[in-house]
């Protein structure tokens, strides 16, 4: 039998870029992905929301520092604060961590340089919903491409919320503590630089980034049972 | 009523902008020490009092203007 289908709202600001990307990929790794329009005041029924990579409102200010105030991601902080699954790619890690929903900021990258290519990135944390078809330790091949995704740490922040680390001779942008994905303290908010809707296809490079999606699908897929 | 806002990198915040900057300053043959890049904010504002205008910009700058985490702001109130 045909496993149900979660359903993933993916969040579409002026300026997106990744959207489509990121609906096929939850699509073609079993999800029904939903466009959730960034001026939409509530979110339909969802079990998880991806927020995208782009340049949203232009990026202007800072990277995410408009994004995080339009009505959707209203109701995305409501949806993350009752421990919905919401993931960042890139500039929705940036929103996310505008919006406080996760520790940190990121700054431009050390090089000034825009950054595109794949890069190896370690599992360090694989209970995660995030990470549960990953082994600790494990290494993703995933591509990278953004100007201002230098990650700057937070004093205080545990280590427990590191989920992802560049290897260190590939951090790309001068991340601290090469690191490329966290989690907020409850692990039900996640953002990371390195895309993984571009690699579900090793036609297309790298399977690996379907391993982070596919897991977020298997446990929004245990949300949709909770909600049944 | 008009008002500056300075908004700064952090102390010990890495600047790569104003790294650029300084090198390429003293390849001119400039003497320069540190160079750091931040941003200016012109604002016009419709409060008179030059206390509230003070407070309204303070919660910009929480809320938009700056990311406490990384930067550090400066007000400058000028009156017309």
């Amino acid at each position: 039998m045909k496993e149900p289908e979660p359903r993933i709202g993916v969040l579409v600001f002026p300026g997106s870029q990744d959207d489509r990307d990121a609906a096929w990929a939850l699509g073609a790794l079993g999800a029904e992905a939903v466009l959730v329009w960034h001026s939409e005041e509530e979110l339909p029924a969802l079990d998880a929301v991806v927020l995208p990579g782009g340049f949203s409102y232009g990026d202007y200010l800072r990277c995410g520092a408009i994004a995080r105030f339009s009505p959707a991601m209203r109701a995305v902080a409501a949806f993350a604060a009752e421990g919905g699954l919401v993931l960042g790619i890139c500039n929705g890690f940036q929103i996310l961590c505008e919006a406080g929903l996760l520790p940190g900021a990121l700054r431009a990258n050390a090089s000034l340089q825009f950054v595109c290519r794949d890069v190896t990135v370690v599992v360090e944390h694989a209970e995660t919903p995030f990470t549960t078809r990953c082994r600790p330790g494990q290494e993703l091949v995933i591509p990278v491409k953004h100007g201002e995704g230098a990650y700057h740490l937070p004093p205080d922040l545990p280590d427990e919320q590191v989920v992802l680390r560049y290897l260190p001779e590939e951090n790309p942008n001068g991340s601290d503590a090469n690191i490329a994905g966290v989690t907020n303290a409850e692990s039900n908010v996640f953002g990371l630089m390195p895309h993984p809707e571009h690699a579900v296809d090793p036609l297309l490079g790298s399977g690996d980034g379907g391993l982070l999606l596919a897991s977020l699908v298997d446990s929004a897929r245990e949300r949709l049972y909770a909600r049944a | 009523m008009k008002a500056v806002v300075l908004v700064r990198p952090k102390a010990g915040i890495l600047d790569p902008q104003g790294e650029a900057v300084e090198s390429s300053l003293r390849h001119l043959g400039f003497e320069v020490g540190q160079a750091r890049v931040g941003k200016v904010i012109d604002l016009e504002l419709a409060a008179e009092d030059e206390a509230a205008a003070r407070a309204e910009i303070e919660r910009m700058c929480e809320q938009l203007l700056a990311n406490p985490l990384i930067e550090s702001y400066e007000i400058e109130l000028a009156r017309e």
